[in-house]
C-alpha cells in the first residue's frame, strides 16, 4: 500500500472511541490538539496585546489584571481601553472562521466564504449607506461606536443572505448555484457602496474607507457584549450540526438516504452561518480573507475531509488577534486588520497549498 | 401486451410479507412524467432487479421507493405505512439506498465513509458506541474492506470504492437495500466482484435487495426475480426464465436476439442479433 499521495501530511490520525457519562463519540489526537493549541495561542496573544500601547504592561500583569490581581491603573488600562478591542477580535476571528467553514462544507466549495457569497458587500452598503446618508447619527470616528452602524451592517447582511438564499433554493440548495447567486448579489453590493462613496464629503468617504477595510479601531464593550451574546447563541447552534454536515458532505440523496431532513438541515446551517458572518462585519467591519482562508487552513492542519468546525473558529480568532496585534507593534503605520490578515493570511495559504499537494476540498 | 404486476397471490398465511411496496405511483420531474400509475411489490427476503431501456424510469422508480423522490400521486408503502408520513431517520434505519455513482467528498477515509452508515443511529449524545464501533470494524472486514480502512476513498479504484459503499450500507443495518447500477463504470470482473457481494448480502445476511441493472445476462444470473420496464411502465415480471423473452427483448429493448441457457448458471442469456427498427 502506498497512499503517500493523498494521504494529509502529518501521518496517520486512528479513530478513537471515548465515552464521556451520556456521551459518547470520536476523536482524533489533531482534532483535540489543533483546538487546544489554538486556543493557548489566543489567550497568549490576546494577552501580548493588552499590554501593548503608550503604557506598556507585561503579560503576567495583563493576566493578573484580567482575574481581578492588577492595580486600580492597570486594571482600568486592561479592562476598559485594551480589552474590549482583542475581545471585539477574538470574537470576530471566531464568527468568521466558523461562518467560513460552515458554508466551505455546505457548498463543498472553497470558495464559498461570506466574502465570495456577498454577505459582506451587502453588509458594507447598508453601513456605508449609513455613514454616507448619515441617518441622524452622522459625524466621523463618534459615528462608529453608535448603534445605528452596527445595527444597519446586520440588517443588511442579513436582508443579502434572505436574497442569496431565497434566489437560490430550488427544493434545496445547491452549492454552486449558492455561489453564483452570491457572486451576483456581492458585484450588486460593491457597486451600491461605489456609488454612495462618489456621493459622499471626504470625512465621509474617508470614515467609509476605513470601515470598508475592516478595523478594531475604537471598539468597546458595547461593540463586544452584543456580538458575545449572539455567539453564545449561534456557536452551539452550529457545533451540533457537525454530524449532519458530514453526511450532507455525500450529496443530498445519500444523506437523505442515510436519515438527514435536508431541507431544514441546510437552512439551519446556511442561516447561522450568515448571521455569524453578518454580526461580525456589524462589529469591526468586513474583515478580508478570514472566513475563506482558516478553515482551509484547519482542514490540513486537522486532516479530514472538510474544514473542522471548532478548530476553524479559533484559528480564526488567531488570526485576527495576530494581525491586530502586527498593526499596532510591528507596523509603523496602525493599519486597519483586515489588510494585515490579507496580507497575512494568503501566503500562508499558498504555503499550506504548494507544501500538501492535497487539491482543495 | 398487459403489465403483469406482482406474484400470483399466495393465501396461505406462510406467504412472504410484502416489505416495500408502490402502489399506482405517478412520477415526474416537474412537468415531464416518467412514470405513471405503476404497482410493484418488494416481497421480504426477495431479490429483484429492475432492468429497462435508458428512461424507462427504472432509476426514477428506485428513488421514489427510497424516498429521495416525492410521487405526483399514488403512494410507497413500507411494512404497511405510507413511507411519505414515517420520519426520515426510521426509514433510514430500515431501508438502505445507494444512488448511481455516489461522491465521497476527498480525503475521507474508508473508516469514516463506513462510519457514516451510522448517521441514524446516531443522536446528538450518542454519537459514537461501541455498537457503532462493532458494526463497522464487522462491515469493514465483510465486505474485505479492513486493510484499506485508512485509505481516503479518493485513492480507491472503482471497484474498490462501491464496496466501501456497500459496506456502509451494511454498516447502515437496514434490512432492506435498494442499489441504482452499483456496477456502472466497473469493468466485468468487478461488476461480478461487487453482484458477488450483494448476492451474499442477499443470501447470508437476509437483506431484501431492489437493483436496477444494465447488463441483461448479470441481472438474469443473480435476480430472484426480474422486473422490465419501457416508457414507466412495469411491462413484465416473474423468474428470469418467464421475463427474458426474445418477445419481450423486441419489445422492450427493439432488439432481435437469441436466448440460450448461460452454460455455467443455467439462467437465460441474451444473444443479441441487431437492433429492430
Amino acid at each position: 500500500m502506498s497512499p503517500t499521495l493523498t494521504r494529509p501530511r502529518l501521518g496517520p490520525d486512528k479513530r478513537r472511541a471515548v465515552r464521556i457519562g451520556p456521551f459518547s463519540g470520536v476523536v482524533r489526537t489533531r482534532q483535540l490538539l489543533v483546538p487546544v493549541v489554538a486556543l493557548v495561542a489566543v489567550v497568549v496573544v490576546s494577552a501580548v496585546s493588552m499590554g501593548r500601547g503608550d503604557y506598556p504592561i507585561g503579560v503576567v500583569d495583563v493576566l493578573r489584571t484580567l482575574v481581578g490581581l492588577g492595580d486600580p491603573t492597570q486594571q482600568f488600562i486592561v479592562t476598559e481601553l485594551r480589552a474590549p478591542r482583542v475581545v471585539v477580535g477574538v470574537l470576530v476571528g471566531l464568527a468568521l472562521g466558523l461562518s467560513g467553514a460552515l458554508i466551505q462544507t455546505f457548498a463543498r466549495n472553497p470558495l464559498a466564504s461570506p466574502d465570495t457569497l456577498g454577505i459582506n458587500a451587502g453588509a458594507s452598503a447598508a453601513a456605508v449607506a449609513v455613514i454616507v446618508l448619515g441617518g441622524g447619527t452622522a459625524g466621523g470616528g463618534q459615528l462608529l461606536g453608535g448603534l445605528g452602524l452596527p445595527l444597519a451592517a446586520l440588517l443588511g447582511g442579513l436582508t443579502t443572505a434572505l436574497l442569496i438564499f431565497g434566489l437560490a433554493w430550488r427544493k434545496g440548495v445547491d452549492g454552486y448555484r449558492l455561489i453564483l447567486v452570491g457572486i451576483g448579489l456581492s458585484a450588486v453590493g460593491i457597486a451600491a457602496v461605489d456609488y454612495l462613496l462618489t456621493r459622499s464629503t471626504i470625512q465621509d468617504a474617508t470614515a467609509a474607507t476605513v470601515w470598508l477595510t475592516g478595523s478594531l479601531n475604537g471598539r468597546t464593550w458595547d461593540q463586544a457584549w452584543p456580538l458575545g451574546l449572539v455567539l453564545l447563541v449561534l456557536v452551539p447552534v452550529a457545533l451540533a450540526c457537525s454530524r449532519q454536515l458530514g453526511v450532507l458532505q455525500f450529496g443530498e440523496e445519500t444523506a437523505r438516504a442515510l436519515g438527514v431532513r435536508v431541507g431544514p438541515t441546510q437552512a439551519v446551517v446556511v442561516l447561522v452561518a450568515v448571521a455569524l458572518a453578518a454580526v461580525s462585519v456589524s462589529a469591526a467591519g468586513p474583515v478580508a480573507f478570514v472566513a475563506l482562508v482558516v478553515p482551509q487552513v484547519a482542514v490540513r492542519l486537522v486532516g479530514g475531509s472538510r474544514p473542522p468546525l471548532l478548530a476553524s473558529a479559533l484559528l480564526g480568532a488567531l488570526l485576527v488577534v495576530s494581525a491586530d496585534l502586527l498593526t499596532r507593534t510591528v507596523l509603523p503605520v496602525a493599519l486597519p486588520v483586515g489588510i494585515v490578515t490579507a496580507v497575512v493570511g494568503a501566503p500562508y495559504l499558498l504555503w499550506l497549498l504548494v507544501r500538501g499537494r492535497r487539491a482543495l476540498t | 401486451m398487459t403489465a403483469v404486476l406482482s406474484h400470483p397471490t399466495d393465501l396461505r398465511s406462510t406467504a412472504p410479507r410484502v416489505r416495500l411496496a408502490a402502489e399506482r405511483v405517478r412520477l415526474a420531474y416537474g412537468d415531464h412524467v416518467v412514470v405513471d400509475d405503476l404497482d410493484i411489490e418488494l416481497l421480504d427476503g426477495s431479490f429483484t432487479v429492475v432492468v429497462g431501456p435508458n428512461g424507462c424510469g427504472k432509476s426514477t422508480l428506485l428513488k421514489a421507493l427510497g424516498r429521495l423522490l416525492r410521487p405526483d400521486s399514488g403512494q410507497v408503502v413500507l411494512d404497511g405505512k405510507p413511507i411519505a408520513k414515517t420520519p426520515t431517520r426510521e426509514v433510514a434505519r430500515t431501508l438502505g439506498m445507494l444512488p448511481q455513482t455516489p461522491v465521497a467528498p476527498e480525503g475521507l477515509t474508508v473508516a469514516d465513509l463506513v462510519a457514516r452508515g451510522r448517521h441514524p443511529h446516531q443522536s446528538w449524545l450518542r454519537q459514537w458506541s461501541h455498537d457503532d464501533e462493532d458494526v463497522v470494524a464487522e462491515a469493514l472486514a465483510w465486505t474485505d474492506m479492513a486493510e484499506l480502512a485508512d485509505r481516503p476513498v479518493d485513492a480507491l479504484s472503482g471497484g474498490q470504492r462501491q464496496r466501501a459503499w456497500i459496506s456502509m450500507a451494511l454498516a447502515q443495518g437496514t434490512d432492506l437495500l435498494l442499489l441504482d447500477e452499483p456496477t456502472t463504470y466497473l469493468d466485468l470482473s468487478h461488476q461480478i466482484d461487487v453482484l458477488e457481494l450483494v448476492a451474499r448480502l442477499h443470501a447470508e445476511r437476509g437483506r431484501t435487495v431492489a437493483v436496477v441493472l444494465h447488463d441483461l445476462n448479470l441481472a438474469a444470473r443473480y435476480a430472484q426475480r426480474l422486473v422490465a420496464m419501457k416508457d414507466g411502465v412495469v411491462v413484465a415480471s416473474g423468474t428470469p426464465h418467464e421475463v427474458l423473452t426474445e418477445q419481450l427483448l423486441a419489445d422492450v429493448f427493439d432488439l432481435e436476439a437469441r436466448v440460450i441457457d448461460d452454460p455455467v448458471s443455467g439462467t437465460p442469456m441474451v444473444v443479441p442479433v441487431r437492433r429492430l427498427r
